[in-house]
């Protein structure tokens, strides 16, 4: 399998603070990885570098084989818009509606009419699994996980080839968690994306990650399947996938994965 | 998939022929988001012949997006594309779980009953009925807010240990103090103004002396307190709103509630308490300023000495207008005070909430000191203060 995102020798610094020193990263094609890491440890932060909204103090992102940071900003637009991105918060726009909100990358770089934009955002809003109804509401008006659904669908817009989300499943119920990862892996499956996901979510991780990526002291401690990772020797990695929630999650998954692969 | 970089892009395309005596639809290029325009105007041109096609043949597709298979989905209807879709020897299984992604999300959408259309007349109609409806609401929130804040109040007041001073100290030096540099330098700016417009004036009639009356009467009576009023909704109310509103969105209101405390007592009292005896002391120092700046221009202008000026003032303006001036201080201190703080009460939720209620606010609270000020004026005229 092939890489679309290479990172290399990163260093993010704010101040005197140092995040991350000599990071890297891989990211193959059509995979769905989990970056974790405890609280501070700039999962956020890594995410921001890699789409371009935060730039390294040093070393390289290559997306697609071409050097990010080096890049004419006509040609970086260009890769950019290949790149779908869930905030935390949804980030919608709140002066548009949810449908409006879908169609603005259709109309803004696909040069769309207004008829057929709207047509192809009712498209990605029930792609994200949002009723009919839903695109003509305010984010206002829409609960938490239809925040996340819409915003999903805007992420979806323009038909990315990586789609990056962070904290999808954050302040979900865990049904609504669950069926939003089921989404990303329906959504994976079906449009051949490639996925970055910045999770606290152990149930997330378990589920539908590929491969899991550990921050710790400034780096990527390990980058790996689920075995491997949670195999490895370190205090932090035990706590995470040995601990309460961790050996629940592993347990709550196993069924769940044995019916899905028999 | 989307087309990648390094695959050769060739436009979407789609035709009907006949080959080996069935009619084939045959789908070639690239059916992505790049193509759609054109690609959508040949599935428009196609839809009508697509009962005619038996066979179709997509061996020749090259790239497929979203769009590109809602266009499919148009072109041969839900039927013939999950037939597609369920046809393994045509289509890689990425490919056709593409396709019935995109069939089940347009399947259920067209499932879901469309809202109906409204007509332009009923809208503005409902539009002017809520904003009456809120309208009304609106004051009558305003006059239980204020019946809340004095029934606090005089509760609070027979109790002295339940007295926040150290808020009200805070929130009067924000008010007060803080304000001082602007209100004087505005008012001394704007008696300067006053002053020249007299001295252009009255010189006509031969009365330039009168520019110190005109400048005394309009600062103690109406522009001394009136400007500082519309000074402080624009610096103060905002920032109750402001504080309130977003202790609000951050449920910090609803925990003062549930810890068993008032938050009337504890966050409106003390700003209502701070900016009534903030008013009147800016009034005061407006005047001031005021009555400066008038001072100056009659000195530079009109060769009135300082000495000369305030003398005149002495004999030709009544305690009084003063007293007239500053008595309207309260008022305006009070309803200002009171709409900050129930604007900010009234935040729901969220960051746009907070900016929306402080606009309000500010307007509010210009409107109120302006109309009352205006009432105030006719009753003393009436009244013959």
């Amino acid at each position: 399998m092939s890489n679309v995102i290479e990172v290399r020798g990163v260093r993010n610094q704010f101040g005197a603070q140092v995040v991350h020193d000599r990071l890297d990263l891989d990211v193959r094609r059509g995979e769905i990885l989990s970056i974790v890491g405890g609280s501070g440890t700039g999962k956020s932060v890594l995410l921001r570098t890699i789409v371009g909204l935060n730039r390294p103090a040093a070393g390289s992102v290559r997306v697609f084989g071409e050097d990010l940071l080096t890049l004419p900003v006509a040609r970086r637009a260009q890769i950019e818009r290949r790149f779908g991105v869930l905030f935390q918060k949804g980030a919608l726009f709140s002066s548009l509606t949810v449908a409006e909100n879908v169609a603005l990358p259709l109309l803004e770089h696909a040069g769309l009419p207004a008829a057929q934009a709207a047509e192809l955002a009712a498209l990605k809003i029930a792609l994200a699994g949002l009723p009919a109804n839903a695109g003509d509401k305010y984010p206002s008006d829409l609960s938490g996980g239809m925040v996340k659904r819409a915003a999903l669908a805007r992420a979806l817009a323009l038909d990315p080839d990586i789609l990056f989300l962070d904290e999808p499943t954050a302040g979900l119920d865990p049904i609504g968690a669950a069926a939003f990862d089921q989404l990303i892996l329906t959504l994976r499956d079906a449009l051949g994306l490639t996925v970055f996901i910045v999770t606290h979510d152990l149930d997330t991780i378990y589920t539908i990650t590929d491969r899991v990526a550990v921050l710790a002291q400034k780096r990527l401690l390990v980058n790996d399947s689920l075995e491997v990772v949670a195999a490895t020797d370190d205090a932090w990695i035990r706590e995470y996938f040995h601990g309460p929630r961790g050996r629940a999650a592993a347990e709550a998954a196993r069924p769940g994965l044995a019916q899905e692969n028999p | 998939m989307s087309a990648l970089a390094s695959t050769v892009a060739t436009p979407g395309h789609a035709e009907i022929v006949a080959a080996d005596g069935a009619t084939v639809l045959r789908i070639a290029g690239d059916w992505t988001l790049a193509h759609y325009l054109a690609l959508a105007a040949q599935v428009e041109a196609l839809r009508t012949h697509i009962d005619e096609v038996e066979r179709i043949d997509v061996a020749a597709l090259g790239a497929l997006d979203t769009a590109g298979a809602r266009l499919l989905h148009v072109l041969l209807g839900s039927g013939r594309l999950a037939a597609l879709a369920a046809d393994g020897a045509a289509l890689s299984a990425g490919r056709r779980a593409l396709l019935r992604a995109v069939g089940d999300a347009l399947e259920a959408r067209e499932a879901a009953a469309p809202s109906p259309r409204r007509s332009a007349v009923g809208d503005v109609l409902e539009h002017v009925g809520r904003t009456m409806g809120i309208f009304w609401r609106h004051i009558v929130g305003l006059a239980g807010f204020i019946g809340l804040t004095l029934e606090t109040a005089l509760r609070v007041l027979l109790q002295p240990r339940r007295w926040r001073l150290t808020a009200l100290a805070a929130n009067l030096e924000k008010t007060a103090l803080d304000a001082v540099p602007i209100v004087a330098l505005l008012t001394f700016l704007v008696g300067a103004v006053v002053a020249f417009l007299g001295a252009t004036v009255l010189a006509d009639f031969g009365a330039s002396i009168f520019t110190v009356d005109l400048v005394a009467f309009s600062f103690l009576r109406e522009f001394g307190v009136l400007l500082t009023a519309i000074i402080v909704a624009g610096r103060t109310a905002s920032a109750f709103t402001a504080q309130i509103g977003s202790m609000r969105a951050n449920e910090e209101i609803d925990a003062i509630r549930v810890l068993g405390l008032d938050a009337m007592e504890l966050l409106v009292l003390p700003r209502v308490a701070a900016l009534l005896l903030a008013l009147p002391m800016l009034s005061f120092v407006a005047m001031i300023a005021g009555l400066v700046g008038g001072m100056l221009v009659c000195m530079m202008a009109l060769d009135v000495s300082p000495v000369m000026f305030l003398s005149r003032v002495e004999s030709n303006v009544a305690l009084r207008h003063f007293l007239i001036g500053i008595a309207k201080a309260p008022v305006f201190a009070f309803l200002i005070a009171v709409i900050g703080c129930l604007e900010g009460m009234r935040v729901a939720g969220s960051a746009q909430s907070v900016g929306e209620h402080t606009t309000s606010a500010v307007v509010q609270s210009i409107f109120i000191v302006i109309v009352v000020d205006a009432v105030a004026a006719l009753f003393c005229m009436e009244m013959g203060w």
